[in-house]
């Protein structure tokens, strides 16, 4: 596993930074490059096999149905990359240590910076392409946050989500294209798809999947026409440019189209798609880069023009092109990640990144100056450097390619390519570091700290190393990279040196510095030139998608959710119909065989009263009080009736729920208008009562033919096994706390996350607008006593034998009718009875366990009873049980059931408390401004409508 | 004879619970027709432990405890939100 380790230890690692916060910026710093540091430490011990021909594996199952493994290879091209985003990282890190200023918090920078770096392994040492995805979904949310660090700046956060929306929906078409591409291969594993490139280009599959494949890697390495969000990315703190823009994030599809070169690349369509597009992409880039003002900009279109140089060569199709691009994936990393820090450098000390009011800074700042000189020359393809090398092989493989027939246009537009990319560099260079100085700055720049510095030369050195020795130094790394891509023997001969003798490449590259020259002596020219063009404004056609998109959704979602509950119901109760008659229409019916039971007098009783009070309803609808009323005895009647039909769990929960519920609507219906609106039309009430009508029909009928006939249900089994299984014979709750616990772990995590949404919401109400409207409702005139002595005494009499009840349907849960649910029910209105009788602020106070800690509490002891059946090597909530002999309480049961029933009561307890005294205060709020309009910031007084009637001490109740 | 006793019992609980959906159902007022409830809920006690007695099961009494221990707290509700219209507070 160590392999995974290395992508494993940045992620994990991410926690460390945000902890050392308190501690001084160093040892934050620190803290980030320890797990980086170690991770690089791995990888390199992994080394010597992988150039030793080997390739690395490990692989673990995760979801073997869909293909999804935790699986990792280490070839040539993962150690490469792996090699490049750790090292570099380690450099970002130290950068950022001194380019952060102190009120930037560097711990959660270093933190997202960690994140991204191991998603970013993750990448690029993934066997498994679903992993792949995974890592590469990761890598564009870590991204989002890095390039919306500064998330003060409105440009940060709309780059950051610009960012967000082209890669990651670059992602999820790459998602649809790698299923297809699992398909076409038969595998999902890497190491089995690229030895079988054959069988997935003669595949159907094969252009959907290049397709969307080739998605997902244009719009993460800003290939045109997605190249858009890169420079916008630059709102970024420069670490994350420099880090993003040169090794990693734009590299990541420039990686995938290596990766997968051996299964997609040598057909046509991936030479005229991905080589095109790389071209294009190689020129806009580049034209734009000449004329931006911003040193971040220039560098950021640099990029977006190096990024389709790489793809072009991956696009060629053959082994020296393969060559040349894997080089200068190296050494565009080696001299970007410079120029970006030296851009941050430049900036740093001048407070600005505008060539137009920077120059000679040269004479300020010799070291960043030399640095950013042999960078930037780099970057232009000065001969004894490294751009210069892999800028020569890209032109001899473009000197070599054929365009529909011609073999000087790729040629042509690659050696304009360089022409620009020679002019910009210029212009950045001289621009910013010679001439006369423009601006009379504040405080006179100077040399930066060595910690800003260094990074720099660290990467200079490489640049200058591999320029002059490029067989030695770069030669065993770039074959064995290539080799990984393009297979050992469709690779002609690695020769990495410095003169080729006078080759077409040369001659282009000599007619690239001479128009560079010229293109600049006419700069101001052809930048009037292009003034007068139509230039398409990138930002302003994303904007605009996005909000079409935004209002589509708005109106698909607005036209299908009215809000119209009659509207819904009605959809909901046709489509129940409709398939309830296909089904009977569909199939022959008999009538059931079962014996019709006689009629009591109780039961007709309670069925006329149920008929009346539904009928009662429908009829008096309107006054809502009314309602509710009906309603209760409608609850009454079914909890009669659910004890009828033997079902004495159903009928105490269905008791207590109607209390609640009828609690709950009583305060919900003091906020609300106490009438419904009338609806109108005649025509409209008959199709609603025909629906309603058919329905109710429809309900019966099927009840009926259910308890008229004998069958098998899976209950016989659950009775069965109740007592052997569970050790309860209470089945109902052998089965909530037992057979299916893991629903009921769901359900009470569901009710958890409910009353925390009423929390969340009704603590919103008590301020801003919703609280101005509450203080304008001006309650109705209120009279009688708030806290009747009779009920204050009744109540608190009352409250320990109701817990006392809890407690006993708690306990005998297990083998008779009860259990955590109803006595949760039970305890949690013995509470609100307190809430009631004695006022919110009286119950408040004396409330030892907060609501939200009993939710929190009960979730926890469900969710660790559950995880204890892992020490014993069981799987989540399996439960034991056992009989125990206590002195006194004799034998008693103990299931660890009732430890998880424990939490469920707790749940059930906090969320009924929570929701109802919430709701209670916001009334409060309502009702204090209907007696203290003048001056609602005042604490309130004791209502004086109010006529008082009793004692009133402190010891049972406060008005409040 | 406890079985006829029971069955003359459960006909006039059930013609008191219809006596009290009367109540309901005329009104004239709202505080009327939360006694009427109220009362249902008395008779449903009486209806509960009377089943349990013709029917001879302990499992039916938790029921009717529970209608006695928390139901009343619905009148209660109903009440408070007359007067005062805030149930709680």
């Amino acid at each position: 596993m160590t392999l995974a380790l290395i992508a494993l230890i940045p992620l994990l690692g991410a926690c460390l930074p945000p902890l050392t916060t308190r501690s001084s910026r160093t040892v934050t710093a620190w803290a980030a490059a320890a797990p980086t540091l170690l991770a690089l430490l791995i990888l390199a011990a992994q080394a010597p096999a992988v150039f030793g021909g080997e390739v690395v594996r490990t692989s673990a199952e995760w979801v073997p149905r869909i293909g999804l493994s935790f699986s990792f290879m280490l070839d040539g091209l993962g150690l490469f990359f792996a090699g490049l985003i750790l090292g570099i990282g380690l450099l970002i890190i130290a950068y950022a240590r001194h380019y952060l200023g102190r009120r930037d918090p560097i711990g959660r920078f270093y933190a997202y910076l960690l994140l991204f770096q191991g998603a970013m392994v993750g990448i690029v040492l993934s066997d498994n392409i679903l992993l792949l995805v995974v890592f590469w979904e990761l890598t564009s949310l870590s991204s989002f946050l890095l390039i919306g660090y500064w998330n003060h700046l409105p440009e940060g956060r709309q780059g950051a989500r610009m960012a967000l929306v082209v890669t990651g929906g670059g992602g999820l078409a790459l998602l649809a294209g790698m299923l297809l591409l699992g398909q076409a291969a038969g595998s999902h594993e890497l190491s089995e798809i690229l030895a079988r490139g054959e069988e997935v280009r003669a595949s159907p599959l094969y252009m959907p999947a290049l397709l969307l494949v080739l998605l997902g890697a244009f719009t993460k390495s800003a290939q045109f026409p997605f190249h858009f969000w890169l420079p916008h990315a630059m709102a970024a703190p420069t670490p994350v440019s420099a880090y993003l823009h040169s090794a990693t994030m734009v590299k990541a599809g420039v990686f995938l189209l290596a990766r997968l070169w051996p299964a997609l690349a040598g057909t046509d369509a991936w030479f005229v798609l991905v080589s095109l597009t790389g071209l294009a992409t190689m020129l806009v880039g580049a034209w734009i880069a000449l004329f931006k003002d911003d040193l971040k900009a220039i560098l950021a279109y640099s990029t977006v023009s190096h990024l389709g140089m790489m793809t072009m060569l991956l696009g060629f199709n053959t082994g020296i092109a393969v060559i040349a691009a894997v080089f200068h994936i190296l050494n565009h990393a080696t001299f970007k990640a410079a120029l970006f820090m030296s851009a941050g450098i430049v900036d740093h000390e001048t407070h600005t990144r505008d060539i137009r009011k920077l120059g000679g800074l040269y004479w300020l700042m010799p070291v960043t100056g030399t640095l950013a000189l042999i960078a930037g020359a780099s970057m232009a393809g000065v001969p004894l450097l490294n751009g210069f090398l892999s800028k020569e092989m890209m032109l001899d493989a473009a000197a070599e390619a054929t365009l529909a027939g011609n073999g000087w246009v790729v040629a042509t537009l690659a050696t304009l390519a360089a022409l620009l990319s020679v002019a910009y560099s210029a212009r950045f260079v001289f621009g910013t570091f010679f001439g006369r100085p423009r601006t009379a700055f504040e405080h006179p720049p100077h040399e930066p700290p060595p910690g800003l510095w260094l990074p720099v030369a660290v990467l200079v050195v490489p640049v200058v190393a591999i320029g002059l020795l490029p067989g030695p130094l770069a030669g065993p790394i770039v074959e064995m990279t290539a080799a990984a891509v393009a297979g050992p023997a469709g690779l002609p001969p690695v020769k990495l040196t410095l003169w080729h003798g006078i080759t077409p490449a040369l001659v282009m590259s000599v007619a690239a510095f001479a128009g560079a020259a010229l293109l600049l002596l006419l700069i101001h020219h052809v930048e009037r030139a292009r003034l007068r063009l139509w230039r398409p404004e990138a930002k302003a056609m994303f904007d605009a998608t996005v909000a079409a998109a935004v209002a589509g959704a708005r109106r698909l979602s607005g036209g299908l959710h009215t809000g119209s509950l009659p509207r819904d119901l009605g959809v909901i109760v046709l489509a129940i119909l409709a398939v309830g008659l296909a089904g009977f229409l569909g199939a022959t019916h008999a009538p059931g065989a079962r014996e019709v039971q006689p009629t009591g007098i109780p039961a007709l009783a309670a069925w006329v009263i149920l008929v009346a009070a539904c009928a009662g309803l429908a009829v008096a609808h309107r006054n809502r009080l009314l309602t509710l009323i009906l309603t209760s005895v409608v609850g009454l009647i079914v909890s009669l009736a659910f004890l009828q039909f033997s079902a004495p769990d159903l009928a105490m929960t269905q008791i207590s729920v109607e209390v609640v519920t009828t609690i709950l609507l009583l305060l919900a219906l003091n906020l609300l208008p106490k009438t419904t609106p009338a609806e109108p039309g005649t025509a409209r009430k008959l199709r609603d009562g025909a629906i309603a009508a058919a329905a109710g029909l429809g309900a019966a009928a099927l009840a009926f033919a259910a308890m008229t006939r004998d069958f098998e249900t899976i209950s016989t089994y659950h009775i069965e096994q109740s007592k052997p299984g569970g050790g309860g014979t209470n089945v109902v709750n052998v089965i909530l706390v037992d057979f299916r616990g893991f629903d009921t772990f769901g359900e009470i995590i569901v009710l958890g996350i409910a009353a925390l949404a009423i929390h969340a919401l009704l603590a919103t109400a008590l301020r801003g607008a919703a609280a101005r409207r509450l203080d304008a409702m001006r309650m109705g005139e209120v009279s009688g006593d708030a806290h009747p002595l009779m009920l204050v005494v009744a109540t608190r009499v009352l409250l320990p034998l109701a817990l006392t009840l809890a407690a006993y349907i708690f306990l005998r849960g297990h083998n008779q009718p009860g259990g955590g649910f109803i006595a949760g029910l039970i305890a949690a209105i013995a509470l609100i009875m307190q809430y009631m009788a004695s006022g919110h602020a009286w119950a408040a106070a004396r409330a030892r366990l907060q609501p939200l800690t009993m939710i929190g509490a009960g979730v926890l002891i469900a969710g660790l009873t559950g995880m204890g059946s892992w020490a014993f090597g069981r799987p989540f909530l399996t439960s034991t049980f056992g009989y125990f002999h206590l002195p006194i309480a004799g034998e008693v049961e103990l299931a660890s059931a009732m430890a998880f029933d424990l939490g469920v009561f707790l749940t059930v307890v906090g969320a009924v408390v929570l929701a109802l005294s919430h709701i209670a205060r916001v009334e409060q709020r309502a009702e204090r401004s209907g007696h203290a309009p003048e001056d609602a910031a005042l604490p309130p007084g004791p209502p004086t409508a109010a006529p008082r009637i009793g004692l009133r001490t402190p010891a049972y109740g406060r008005e409040d | 004879m406890i079985m006829v006793a029971c069955a003359i019992a459960l006909a006039v609980v059930a013609a008191g619970m219809l006596l009290n959906l009367y109540r309901l159902a005329a009104g004239p007022d709202a505080l009327d027709r939360v006694l009427a409830l109220d009362t249902m809920a008395i008779n449903a006690i009486a209806l509960v432990m009377l089943l349990g007695i013709w029917f001879e099961t302990h499992i039916y009494f938790e029921a009717a405890l529970l209608i006695a221990a928390v139901g009343f707290l619905a009148t209660v509700a109903f009440c408070k939100y007359l007067l005062r219209g805030n149930v709680i507070g």
